[in-house]
């Protein structure tokens, strides 16, 4: 098993250099230059020169390309050309908020979409089977940005129960250590605050997790309609096992497989991709960050920010896949 | 071992399911802390300005992006100041200036018992030291200083030769060569004066740690999220300010940002859409504010681009576009009608000139005389919203009619917002929507900077070139008499209405909204606004 993490470590040096090649060229193929964003319309052509020449844009992209190598083997992911702070410094208070809405957004979907899965597998063309999947057919297909804008509106104007925006009440912040509020909150014994933040994370945390919590529901259901036909759950049922455990034991055991793949795709998307929620619901977070970065054509911060984020979405797949062995003692890694 | 796992399924469920509960019940609760919040707030006033973006440093003269100085605004204060809710010159630091007859020496007399934030004076030494740390720059440390002064230390274009201090509170400029908007230049907020101490020990940290003389002091930012800043109790100016804290809390979206200043949870709102400005009006919760208009939104006409090279054509396109429909649909008729390059408050406006009426016959007849052969151009549309385009797609469908209603066929095309600005300024496009916000509030900062042969390659996207304007705009950059100034501005007006590089579009009134217990609050035309005197009834 050691054997198996140690090599899959080693299959991530290619994996993440290349990524870093291709995300530095695109970034550089596009037109648009920083040099002129960074000093504003009203530039003179002089000083874009001149900025150029000090960011070291001037040179041959392959020279820059092994400048950045050398920097990110020193541990250096380079500095912001917008902000003049170091990306390393300035990419955890972002990750931390993503962090933060991506794990209670998985939860969240993982909680309810394997168990409205497994439900409708069960009751198979019940009226619970027909409406959880017409509730995740419209989940897969709904913009988020509709629903996050209508859950404001509801809950937020309406009912007036949840906040909308950002993860803290501004008149009364958190104070940050680890950026994950609700530890923060906690250590620091602030349990006022802890409610508020649990609060802010609630709208953005369900949307987040509407389309996930829907491939979610859809994937347990096919992969337990398919176990459930087989034998050994014929025999689990023959023997008198009451139907719950034939389910929730012998059956999930086996269709749960692709669903953790399947969650271990979303988690990873999740991290990076849940700009939009952090839009809407002006959330801190490192989508959001790059996404800022690439309008501003700030390439430490794209590249470094889409190099963390890849990391750690091939880290989450290696966690699941070292997951299938525990779950699956079948499944070994020699 | 089964029953375990049954169980602790069963605890993550009540768990999730009671923290939700919890959450949502302890909504009242909550509100009532709320309340007592909203009750502290009787001793403490909190105002939370919701904007739409963050800002990228507090150090002012490193910055050129808006959101940095509506925060650095009220940090920091400069000599001179703009009017309340114009760009006519105040005192502020400087209670006195004077310049010399050629204009190439400025005296300043400074307020006296003025203290930074760290408690060190502000005097005559502690501007010279700002302008030593500006003027020994570059422009990529001090981007601002090199556009408005030329550049830097032993630049053959510098304006700024010397400062020297005369005393303790006395300073003397000496300029290189004379420069009409020098004033007007120093007034804006980039140019705000940093405590010595601070800048000199922090070094580049300072942007984190700014310490000026404004009405607020820095407390602390979350990046992306909010900046706070809190009354100076010292602040020179009797029972100034008014607020106890302000906090500026990003909310990129426009409806999200809308959204919160409903729930409460912001009390003004940056960037309003015209077309929300009326549910706004219709709630007695909320009000709106309008800023003062600066700006400009304008369809160019590449002029080195076919059919764009012939003036007729340019000419044409100025009569067969119908300014006061766009107005009416996409500005919510917040917005003037524009015959010149830059709006009405700025002094040389030149209001003979009679610009372009909606005309499609004349168009027709003028494209006729042309000789244009009915190619088809590329309309390039805004790809973000701006103040003076609040949605460059809709504009484009517009004028996009208008054309083809003339016979002008055309197809609108749209890039990523940097992408869009390189290849304009490049003169890839033929028509192409565009806008600008005066900087402060001078004629030069629209007609040369925009429209002048020495800024094709930057800010002049049309490639306009005319000799005659040339000639009359680098005559009114160093012309120091206010009259002969004007009058330089006004010819310029009138060969740009007649060679027509541009259909100047709209004026717009950017608005914001707040609750309605806000007082005396007076949007800025330069966008960056002073919150020392607004305050809550």
């Amino acid at each position: 098993m050691l054997h198996y993490i140690g090599r899959r470590l080693l299959q991530l040096i290619p994996v993440l250099l290349g990524m870093t090649f291709i995300v530095f060229l695109i970034i550089r193929a596009i037109p648009g230059d920083p040099a002129q964003v960074i000093l504003g319309q009203q530039a003179t052509k002089e000083a874009v020169a001149a900025l150029r020449a000090s960011l070291g844009l001037d040179n041959p992209w392959y020279i820059q390309y092994f400048h950045y190598l050398g920097d990110l083997l020193t541990g250096d992911l380079g500095e912001s050309m917008r902000t003049k702070v170091p990306v390393a410094s300035e990419l955890w208070p972002y990750l931390g908020a993503t962090l933060e809405l991506s794990l209670c957004a998985i939860i969240l979907a993982v909680i309810i979409g394997v168990n409205a899965g497994i439900i409708s597998a069960w009751f198979q063309n019940s009226w619970f089977d027909y409406a959880a999947m017409i509730i995740a057919l419209i989940g897969v297909s709904m913009p988020i940005f509709w629903l996050g804008l209508m859950e404001q509106w509801i809950f937020g104007i309406q009912l007036d129960m949840l906040p909308t925006s950002g993860r803290d009440d501004a008149r009364n912040p958190v104070n940050p250590i680890t950026y994950l509020y609700i530890i923060d909150t906690i250590i620091q014994g602030r349990f006022d605050q802890l409610v508020v933040v649990i609060q802010h994370l609630i709208l953005p945390a369900i949307a987040l997790a509407t389309i996930p919590m829907a491939i979610i529901a859809r994937m347990t259901r096919s992969s337990m309609l398919e176990v459930m036909r087989s034998d050994y759950v014929r025999t689990a049922r023959a023997k008198g096992q009451k139907m719950f455990w034939v389910v929730y034991k012998h059956a999930l055991k086996n269709a749960i497989i692709p669903v953790l793949t399947v969650i271990g795709l979303q988690m990873g998307m999740l991290l990076g991709g849940a700009i939009l929620t952090e839009t809407i619901f002006s959330w801190p977070g490192i989508g959001r960050y790059i996404y800022d970065a690439i309008g501003f054509r700030d390439y430490p911060v794209i590249q470094s920010g889409i190099l963390v984020v890849a990391f750690m979405f091939i880290m989450i797949n290696l966690l699941v896949d070292i997951l299938y062995s525990i779950i699956d003692p079948r499944i070994k890694y020699n | 071992m089964k029953k375990k796992r049954l169980l602790s399924l069963g605890l993550l469920l009540v768990l999730v399911l009671s923290t939700i509960l919890a959450a949502c019940s302890s909504d009242k609760k909550d509100d009532a802390t709320g309340n007592k919040d909203s009750g502290d707030s009787k001793k403490e006033k909190i105002l939370v300005f919701g904007r739409g973006g963050d800002s990228v440093s507090l150090d002012p003269i490193t910055v050129t992006d808006g959101e940095s100085f509506k925060v650095t605004q009220n940090v920091f204060e400069t000599l001179i100041n703009f009017g309340e809710q114009d760009t006519k010159l105040q005192p502020n630091l400087a209670t006195k200036w004077e310049a010399s007859e050629d204009g190439l020496t400025y005296t300043f007399e400074l307020q006296e018992g003025v203290k930074f934030h760290d408690g060190t004076d502000f005097n005559a030494e502690a501007v010279v030291k700002n302008f030593e740390r500006w003027m020994s720059g570059d422009a990529e440390k001090f981007p601002y200083f090199a556009s408005m002064f030329g550049g830097f230390k032993g630049d053959k274009e510098a304006v700024i030769k010397e400062v020297k201090a005369d005393g303790d509170y006395k300073v003397v400029i000496t300029l290189n060569r004379a420069q009409a908007p020098f004033l007007k230049n120093l007034a804006m907020s980039p140019f705000g004066i940093a405590s010595p101490t601070a800048f000199e020990k922090e070094g580049d940290k300072f942007g984190d740690n700014p310490v000026g003389t404004g009405p607020f002091k820095f407390v602390s930012w979350k990046r992306n999220d909010s900046v706070t800043i809190e009354k100076n109790k010292d602040y020179w100016k009797e029972g100034l300010p008014k607020l106890d804290k302000v906090i500026f809390r990003s909310i990129p979206d426009n409806s999200a940002r809308l959204n919160a200043l409903n729930t409460g949870e912001i009390d003004l709102a940056d960037g309003i859409i015209p077309s929300d400005a009326a549910s706004i009006q219709s709630n007695s919760k909320l009000q709106i504010f309008e800023r003062p208009s600066m700006n400009v939104g304008y369809l160019g006409l590449t002029v080195t681009r076919p059919p764009f090279d012939n003036v007729k054509v340019r000419q044409a396109v100025n009569h067969a576009i119908d300014k006061q429909a766009i107005i009416d649909a996409f500005f919510e008729g917040k917005a003037e009608i524009a015959k010149n390059p830059m709006p009405s408050v700025i002094e040389g406006y030149n209001d003979d000139v009679k610009g372009y009426d909606y005309n499609p016959e004349k168009a027709k007849a003028l494209l006729k005389e042309a000789g244009y052969d009915g190619k088809q151009i590329e309309l390039w549309a805004m790809p973000v919203p701006r103040p003076y385009m609040p949605d460059g797609q809709k504009v484009a469908e517009a004028i996009q009619k208008n054309l083809a209603d003339v016979g002008m066929k055309s197809k609108i095309v749209s890039y990523e917002w940097a992408t869009y600005l390189d290849k304009a300024a490049k003169g890839e496009a033929d028509a192409f929507l565009l806008g600008w916000t005066g900087d402060n509030g001078d004629a030069d900062n629209f007609l040369y900077t925009l429209l002048d042969e020495s800024n094709i390659g930057s800010n002049n996207y049309t490639f306009f070139k005319n000799k005659e304007t040339h000639k009359l705009l680098l005559e009114a950059q160093t012309e120091t008499d206010e009259a002969k100034r004007n009058e330089l501005y006004k010819k310029a007006q009138v060969i740009l209405a007649e060679e027509a590089p541009w259909v100047p579009l709209a004026h717009s009134t950017p608005l914001l909204a707040g609750k309605a217990d806000i007082v005396d609050f007076k949007p800025h035309p330069t966008g960056s606004d002073i919150l020392s005197k607004i305050d809550f009834k």
